[in-house]
Parts: structure tokens; C-alpha cells; sequence
């Protein structure tokens, strides 16, 4: 029987076989490019468009009549403390969800519906949580067209991905650790809070982070509850000089957020306000990659000392 | 099954007997009807081919099965001198495991730093006073000949020992709480045969404190660091006696086929 390890023949088949590792990285490389590319065009245009129009006026400014005066303080602060709002209510739902879910919650079929549906309520699209916020919160609960309402329909819209990043956080804690402390005697509140919530602390933060990071830029749910598009004052300050110093008026405020004042000046005839849509939409994206660059660099930070 | 009578002078001897012991996964019964003794301050090893069910049965004895649904136990684990059987549904397990220690199969310290993970059983408890468990650690640290390797940097984090130290650190972690019995799951699979070898004396050392039960693949193992041995089958213990008469004239057929090689 003739040898089937004929050497000609094994290099012409290695070749054969190592062009398609050839073609396949060229495609990926492609693939990779329109990707890239496509965000670089983008910000490349919205930063020379932009850029001119970046300077300290335009952060301090409120927004005017005439494009070249025109600021983005009422959006910005508005934004702010909209996403405060969000981080204040999303945070603690979502990790207490999110740990009672993978350690107290009974492994039967109700908990097993919640976890679907929490799942599922991540692809829900924004504008219905723009509905269920005007209905509940601005209607039912009465909390009017303000801060508040827009923070909790952001906090309900990013829930699930605080909640789905703190489970799978806690799941990547090896079985070991979690039963290394049971058999120190250690209760399940003991595990959670000594061990589980801060090995898991780099993933949950990067989740909020990146929740954050998707709310900022909302647009729909904040038109839905009804933000206004033009507004010439701030919120009432926190900060209170008389007792008892702080004041939650802001709360109750009406406001307006980055994304909602581009849209007002995107839809605006003249020109010199598509300037002004892409300046703030300039602050905009930096906002967020500096959001995400946070989460990058926590994660890093705080795993330094984890290994598994 | 046999037990070895002759060696058994009277109750007050055994730290523990498990009677009739059941135990089930689901529906699969995992360990049947096993009775056993633990002698105080000895060495009792669980040998038996993997999925024999030596692990479950060490895991019974801190209920670490009452972690994970579906699971339960029928008969007695009897724990003397106040005779309470921590199988029974009216016993705690947190309680069984603060008289329980174990140590588990790989190295599993806390990400915390060496001083932490030792103190860790100890704040558990409730223990707050810096003098009391600055002690306590020392102790349990020189207990598992770690504290000359370790003593002046307790605060460096736990993951830069080496294995066998890491496993040295777990075994001072399970100490420092004076368990009355040490479990050991396999205590060395993970390691080189240096650090083994510094195990196995360790564990040795060890038994003039505590009870120790433990569970190996390697049968030189039990046969150098275990007074009594115990071999498993498919969920069943065959045979329990003195590691000596085990290893060197087994009354049982099957454990002496396992014991040669013949099998398993």
C-alpha cells in the first residue's frame, strides 16, 4: 500500500489549507474596517463641524435664539442630574435583584419566569418605557414632566442590565470561594457581603457603568414624558444656605437632556445650529467614551488582585 | 461491612458514628446505608475508585449538601461528646461547619490577604478584638508550619503564595477555629510532590489536635498518613478497618483487588 505520508503532497495540502487562514483574516480585517471606519467618518465630521464651536460660552451659555450665543448649561446639568436620579434608583434595585436572584431565589418555575423575563425586558425598545414612565410617574405618581420622572424611566431602562451584569459577576466567582466560606461557617448575608459583592465589584460596576453610558444618550422615553426643548433656566440648586442646607426641589424641575437639545437644534432650519448639533453632540460622545473608559479602567483596576 | 471490634474499647472513643447513612441526589441514592466510626485524634482516610461516593460522604459530615437543592440525607452522623446527630433537620448546618472544618481539593484562598483569610472563621464568629485574633492566627499559622514562610507578610495577598503554601494557608484558615474534626477532600491532587509530601506531614502532625478524616485518590497516601482506612464502592462501604490490616491482609475480596491494582 503506497505511504500516505508523501511529503510533496503533505506541504501542497498545508498550503492548500493555510490559504484559507489567508482569506479568512483579510474578510475579518474587512468586516473589522467598515465597522471602525464608519464610526471614525462619523466622528471625524461631527468633530470639524463641531470643534469651532467648543468653548467655555458654550458649556456656561443657555440656549438663545441665535445660534452663536446659544449653550448647552440648561442640557448638560440637565443631564446630570437625570442620570443621578438613574444611578441612585437603578444601582441598589439592580444589585439587590441580581444577588437574590442567583443566591436566595428557590430554584422553581416563578423564579425561573423572572429571570426570562428580566432577560427579555433588556430588548424591550426604549419608547415603551417612555409610555409606562408618563403613564405611572408622570400621571399616576404625579411627579409631573420632571428630573425625577426621566431618571426613574432611564433607571427602569437600564434595570436589566444592571441586574444581568451583577448575576453574571457573581456567577464568575468560582463555586470553591463561595463554598470555601459555607464551610467557615459563614451565612449566606455573611458570604454575600464579605465575599461575593466585593470579588464581583469590577463586574457590577462596569455593568452600571455601561447602563449609564446607553441612558445618557436616550432620547425617546425623554420626549415620551415630555422634556422640554427649550429651556432658559437651571433647576433649583441641592444646596441650600439656610437649614436644612439641602433641598430636593431640583427633583420636581423641568428639564431638558444633551440628546433632546441636538434634536431641537437638528431639526432648526439655519445652519449655524447643525453647528451647534454637532458641538454637543461632540460633548456628547466624549461623555460616553469617557463613561466607558471608566468602566475599562475600574475593571482593570480592581481585578489586579483576583485571580481565576 | 465490618468494623474492627477488637481495636474498640468503648463509646467515649469515637468522636463520631454514622449510622444507617443515606444519602440522595434527586432520586439517585448516593450513598448507601454506611456505617462508620471516627476514632478521636486519629486518621481515618476514604479511598475507593473516583464516583465511588468518598467525597459525598466527607461532605455530609459539614452538610455542605444543604447548599444545593434537591439533596437529602436519611440516618445519623452522631457527634460526640454531646451525641447530636448533625444530620438531623432540627440542626443548624452553620453550626455543624463551626465545629467542622474542611479543606478542599484545590487551593481556594479568599482574595484577601494571608492575615484575612486566616481570620476569616474568627470574624465569622464575631470576633472583633485585633489582640485576639492577631494570637489566633499566629497559632493556626504555626500549627500548619506556615508562620516562618509567612510571619512577616501577613498583609500581602493570599495568591501570591506558592500551591502548597495556598493549601497550607486553607488549612491554617480551617484551624484557627479549633474544629473538632478536619475534613480534607483530596487535599493534594492539586499539587507537586514536594508540597505533598510537606502536606502529608502537616496532616500527620495534626492529629495529636484533631480528629481528621480524609479523602484521596492515592492509596500510598492513605497507607502513609491514616490510622484507619475505609474503602467505597459504588456508594457503599466495603470495608473499614485498621489501615494496616487493609492495606496488608484485606478481608474483602473486592477491596484487595482494588488494593493491588487489579482493579479501579
Amino acid at each position: 500500500m503506497k505511504s500516505v505520508n508523501n511529503l510533496e503532497e503533505i506541504r501542497k495540502i498545508i498550503g492548500r489549507h493555510k490559504r484559507w487562514d489567508l482569506i479568512f483574516m483579510i474578510a475579518g480585517i474587512f468586516a473589522l474596517m467598515i465597522a471602525v471606519l464608519t464610526f471614525m467618518a462619523l466622528f471625524a465630521h461631527m468633530l470639524i463641524d463641531g470643534m469651532p464651536r467648543l468653548s467655555w460660552d458654550f458649556f456656561t451659555s443657555f440656549p438663545s435664539r441665535r445660534p452663536e450665543s446659544a449653550g448647552i448649561l440648561s442640557a448638560w446639568v440637565g443631564t446630570t442630574l437625570v442620570m443621578l436620579v438613574t444611578a441612585v434608583s437603578a444601582v441598589p434595585l439592580g444589585i439587590g435583584s441580581g444577588i437574590y436572584l442567583e443566591e436566595y431565589a428557590p430554584k422553581n418555575l416563578i423564579t425561573e419566569i423572572i429571570e426570562i423575563n428580566v432577560t427579555n425586558l433588556a430588548g424591550v425598545p426604549s419608547i415603551i418605557y417612555g409610555l409606562l414612565a408618563l403613564g405611572l410617574f408622570v400621571y399616576q405618581l404625579g411627579f409631573g414632566q420632571s428630573v425625577l420622572a426621566a431618571g426613574l424611566a432611564l433607571a427602569l431602562l437600564i434595570l436589566p442590565v444592571v441586574i444581568v451584569a451583577t448575576r453574571e459577576a457573581i456567577r464568575s466567582i468560582p463555586v470553591t470561594i463561595r463554598e470555601g466560606a459555607y464551610a467557615l461557617g459563614a451565612t449566606k448575608w455573611q458570604t454575600v457581603s464579605d465575599h461575593l459583592l466585593p470579588y464581583s465589584s469590577a463586574g457590577i460596576l462596569t455593568g452600571i457603568i455601561i447602563g449609564l453610558a446607553r441612558a445618557i444618550g436616550e432620547t425617546a422615553p425623554i420626549i415620551t414624558i415630555g422634556a422640554l426643548t427649550f429651556i432658559a433656566f437651571l433647576p433649583p440648586s441641592p444646596v441650600k444656605n439656610e437649614f436644612p442646607y439641602v433641598s430636593f426641589e431640583w427633583l420636581t424641575a423641568p428639564f431638558t437632556v444633551m440628546p433632546i437639545q441636538m434634536f431641537n437644534w437638528v431639526s432648526r432650519p439655519e445652519e449655524a445650529f447643525q453647528l451647534n448639533a454637532a458641538a454637543a453632540g461632540l460633548v456628547l460622545v466624549v461623555m460616553t467614551l469617557a463613561m466607558n473608559g471608566l468602566a475599562i479602567y475600574l475593571r482593570y483596576r480592581m481585578r489586579k488582585n483576583i485571580k481565576w | 461491612m465490618q468494623i474492627n471490634q477488637e481495636k474498640v474499647a468503648e463509646p467515649t472513643q469515637y468522636k463520631s458514628e454514622v449510622r444507617n447513612l443515606n444519602f440522595y441526589y434527586g432520586e439517585f441514592n448516593a450513598l448507601k446505608n454506611i456505617d462508620m466510626v471516627l476514632h478521636e485524634k486519629k486518621i481515618t482516610a476514604l479511598i475507593g475508585p473516583s464516583g465511588c461516593g468518598k467525597s459525598t460522604f466527607l461532605r455530609c459530615f459539614n452538610r455542605m449538601h444543604d447548599l444545593y437543592p434537591g439533596n437529602r440525607y436519611e440516618g445519623e452522623i452522631i457527634l460526640h461528646p454531646d451525641d447530636v446527630n448533625i444530620l438531623a433537620s432540627n440542626v443548624d448546618p452553620i453550626e455543624v461547619r463551626m465545629r467542622i472544618s474542611m479543606v478542599f481539593q484545590k487551593p481556594n484562598p479568599f482574595p484577601k490577604s494571608i492575615y484575612e483569610n486566616v481570620a476569616y472563621g474568627l470574624r465569622v464568629r464575631g470576633i472583633r478584638q485585633r489582640a485576639i485574633l492577631d494570637e489566633r492566627v499566629e497559632v493556626a499559622l504555626r500549627n500548619s508550619a506556615l508562620w516562618d514562610e509567612v510571619k512577616d507578610r501577613q498583609h500581602d495577598l493570599a495568591f501570591n503564595l506558592s500551591g502548597g503554601q495556598q493549601q497550607r494557608l486553607c488549612i491554617a484558615r480551617a484551624l484557627a477555629t479549633d474544629p473538632e474534626i478536619l475534613l480534607f477532600d483530596e487535599p493534594t491532587s492539586a499539587l507537586d510532590p514536594i508540597a505533598t509530601a510537606s502536606i502529608e506531614e502537616l496532616i500527620t502532625d495534626l492529629k495529636s489536635k484533631v480528629t481528621i478524616l480524609i479523602v484521596t485518590h492515592n492509596m500510598q497516601q492513605a497507607a502513609r498518613v491514616s490510622d484507619y482506612t475505609a474503602y467505597m464502592y459504588l456508594g457503599e462501604l466495603i470495608e473499614f478497618n485498621v489501615t494496616d490490616t487493609i492495606f496488608i491482609k484485606p478481608k474483602n475480596k473486592q477491596t484487595e483487588d482494588y488494593i493491588t491494582g487489579r482493579f479501579g
